[in-house]
């Protein structure tokens, strides 16, 4: 018998309220589901901790919660998003992420064939990531109590020697560089949760693991000052965090900013701004400038492909503290503003 | 992306503003009508490559800017109802009442949607039979069509459980009243490109030569307001009067004439109040009689609804061109995106809002 392979539950096809009350369902769940896709030696063990090696230096510990809408969604779903989301927390730390613990809080009716689906999809990222889910929980709620199921990943990771990456360390003169194309992931969600579609193109989240690319970037330069997935508020947020927490202006070249055209022409249509929508496979690094152009080549040779798109899109300076200003290619200048946060679609 | 890089040229844009330049002998006052077109010009900075003396004025065409607090608040009685949807479109949801948005009604528990067209809270109608559907129908005359469409395929189907609270209005007349209005400092007017999609060009000729003011019908990216704004400056200069179209890549001088009659089927002109401005004769839409039971005004015990503009917000002086959104008080203080007192704080299209986002950071002012 191929122990990976989770059995099937006996009599249920849906989630049940006692599937999270502990008792001999809660037991067939964990042992059915979960443990033959999740394996691993302290999840084996069934205890309510799993008990880690120590590292040597210091660690990262990061939490995330997941509540996406589609759970399945172009490009990925909850399961592997709830990985490269806590996996890319550390990696944009300058740890190497090792363990992951699973919350789960799933709605009373969710397809058991779909819980599946998501595990084992998470089993898949944690493997890519070579991390391992070693704790977990599960509880349901009655229907309509959560939108078919929230995800809370928690993650450890080590941190690698003389690296000090921090949202304060900006310098004037520093290179910003963005990994790739912006906006593919929050505009992809906003397509597939209306229902729309656009002929002829293939709008997928860019959710990815992120510590493959960061490990090539600190190999070729350990002294990177700042490094931010830019997940929620897009790079806008992340730029205008990083240019208050350092006290100093960041100005960017409209003309350098890689957008994919086809999130390019949703975003249009839209009106919404790709720089303020969510990424879930790119990350933003701040580089002292004789480095740049060096830390940008090993992104885009980086084998895994995460940075192919990487590009240098401005640069920290000494003005307007706080403020990130940008240069429209007809040289005019602009803010560029923290987002305010709900995306709403314009009128006309 | 074909239709639009061309359009964002950077060196077509800067021989049109060389050539701007060379026109320019005399300093112009310029509203642009429609907010789209603010927010075009505050994004793309194209304020900053005007010649010395050309003034842009931001207009009063933000659908969402101009929506009374009386409706909002009537939108938010509805949400507030059991058994109700209200769909409307995005930003509308944090338009400010006289007491907090839709958004924070549907934190309250009230079913708010938002959606992309009319079309979309018809389906929620159809889906939803045992509620009763409200869809919030704002806009200009670029999304009365839509509107008219729904409302005329709800009585079609016979879907009883649909209505629409209508707040529309149109762009002619508000023009007018802006020309007309004491201390009017516009010279010239950028028309309004979508809405000139539906009417055509020539709503506007008896406005410019009853008060001899050019109007140039403009698209929405840098090359096109440009062009604009430079056939516009060449019109002001050689003292001609006139409409013109510098869209002609979508704009028909006859409109969309299919649109503009399913518009007059469902709906009729009426006086309407513009927030901030006040009541404009014969400047907005409501439904005729025969739809009258797909009004939700009619179908809904509205009575209670007491409405009030906050006094600390200047928006009817931004609206009618008289100031510009930061020499307002509260512009950037107790008036931001987060907290706005007005609706021209909150739509991507309103000046208030465009003006903080680029000019004006939480931090600190910029170039202005």
């Amino acid at each position: 018998m191929d122990r990976h392979c989770p059995l099937p539950l006996e009599n249920h096809d849906t989630v049940q309220l006692a599937h999270g009350a502990g008792g001999r369902l809660a037991d067939e769940l964990l042992g059915k589901l979960f443990m033959p896709l999740l394996h691993n030696r302290f999840l084996a063990r069934r205890d309510d901790q799993a008990l880690l090696p120590a590292f040597s230096g210091k660690l990262a510990f990061t939490t995330d919660s997941y509540v996406v809408t589609p759970l399945f969604f172009p490009g990925g779903d909850i399961g592997s998003l709830s990985v490269h989301g806590t996996v890319n927390d550390l990696a944009v730390g300058g740890a190497v992420p090792r363990y992951l613990s699973a919350g789960f809080v799933l709605e009373e009716g969710f397809p058991i064939a779909e819980l599946e689906r998501v595990v084992r999809s998470m089993a898949a990222a944690a493997r890519e990531c070579g991390v391992e889910v070693v704790t977990g929980d599960t509880k349901v709620v009655g229907r309509g109590q959560c939108d078919g199921m929230f995800i809370t990943t928690s993650g450890i990771g080590e941190l690698r020697d003389g690296v000090d990456l921090s949202c304060s360390n900006l310098r004037p003169g520093d290179r910003i560089i963005v990994s790739g194309t912006l906006g593919d992931h929050g505009i992809a969600l906003l397509t597939a949760r209306h229902g729309l579609s656009f002929t002829g193109s293939a709008l997928r989240s860019d959710s990815a693991p992120l510590h493959r690319l960061v490990a090539a970037m600190l190999d070729r330069y350990r002294g990177v000052h700042a490094m931010r997935d830019a997940t929620r508020g897009g790079l806008s947020a992340v730029l205008n965090e990083l240019a208050s927490a350092s006290a100093v202006g960041i100005v960017l070249q409209e003309d350098t900013l890689p957008v994919d055209s086809a999130v390019r022409g949703a975003a249009e249509l839209l009106g919404i701004d790709p720089l303020e929508v969510a990424n879930e496979g790119k990350l933003v690094a701040v580089v002292p400038q004789g480095e740049a152009e060096g830390v940008l080549e090993a992104m885009r040779t980086c084998p895994d492909g995460t940075g192919r798109n990487a590009a240098l899109v401005g640069e920290v300076v000494q003005e307007h503290p706080g403020m990130v200003v940008m240069e429209t290619g007809f040289g005019s200048r602009r803010i560029v503003e923290m987002p305010l946060g709900e995306q709403l679609p314009r009128i006309c | 992306m074909k239709y639009i890089d061309e359009y964002r040229d950077a060196e077509v844009v800067r021989r049109i503003a060389e050539r701007l330049a060379q026109a320019t002998t005399r300093p112009w006052t310029i509203m642009e009508i429609c907010g789209g077109q603010t927010h075009s010009i505050l994004r793309y900075g194209l304020d900053q490559l005007l010649p010395e003396g050309i003034s842009l004025v931001h207009g009063p065409g933000c659908p969402v800017c101009v929506t009374s607090v009386k409706t909002i608040d009537r939108a938010i009685a509805i949400a507030s109802k059991p058994g109700t949807l209200l769909a409307a479109f995005g930003d509308m949801l944090r338009v400010p009442g006289s007491s907090g948005d839709l958004a924070a009604a549907r934190s309250r528990g009230g079913d708010v949607r938002f959606v992309f067209s009319p079309l979309e809270a018809l389906q929620l109608a159809r889906e939803n039979p045992h509620k009763e559907v409200v869809f919030l129908a704002v806009g200009f005359e670029t999304t009365a069509p839509g509107n008219a469409m729904a409302v005329r395929q709800a009585a079609r189907e016979g879907l009883m459980n649909f209505s629409v609270l209508v707040s529309h209005f149109l762009v002619p007349p508000a023009m007018e009243a802006i020309l007309a209005s004491s201390g009017n400092r516009i010279q010239g007017f950028l028309g309004a490109g979508h809405v000139c999609t539906v009417t055509g060009t020539e709503p506007y000729l008896p406005i410019a030569r009853k008060f001899q003011t050019p109007v140039v019908v403009a698209g929405f990216e840098p090359v096109d307001l440009l062009s604009a704004i430079l056939r516009l400056v060449q019109m002001l200069e050689e003292e001609l009067v006139g409409v013109e179209n510098a869209y002609g890549r979508v704009v028909e001088p006859q409109g969309n004439p299919a649109a503009a009659a399913v518009v007059r089927e469902v709906f009729e002109v009426a006086d309407v109040a513009w927030r901030g401005i006040g009541v404009i004769p014969a400047s907005g839409l409501v439904l005729r009689e025969s739809f009258r039971e797909w009004d939700a005004l009619r179908k809904f015990e509205l009575g209670g609804v007491d409405t009030a503009d906050d006094v600390r917000c200047r928006s009817g002086d931004v609206l009618a061109g008289r100031i510009t959104p930061d020499s307002c008080d509260a512009f950037g203080r107790e008036c931001r995106p987060e907290h706005p007192l007005g609706a021209p704080m909150v739509s991507g299209e309103g000046a208030c809002a465009a003006y903080y986002r680029y000019r004006c950071s939480s931090a600190k002012p910029f170039s202005c």
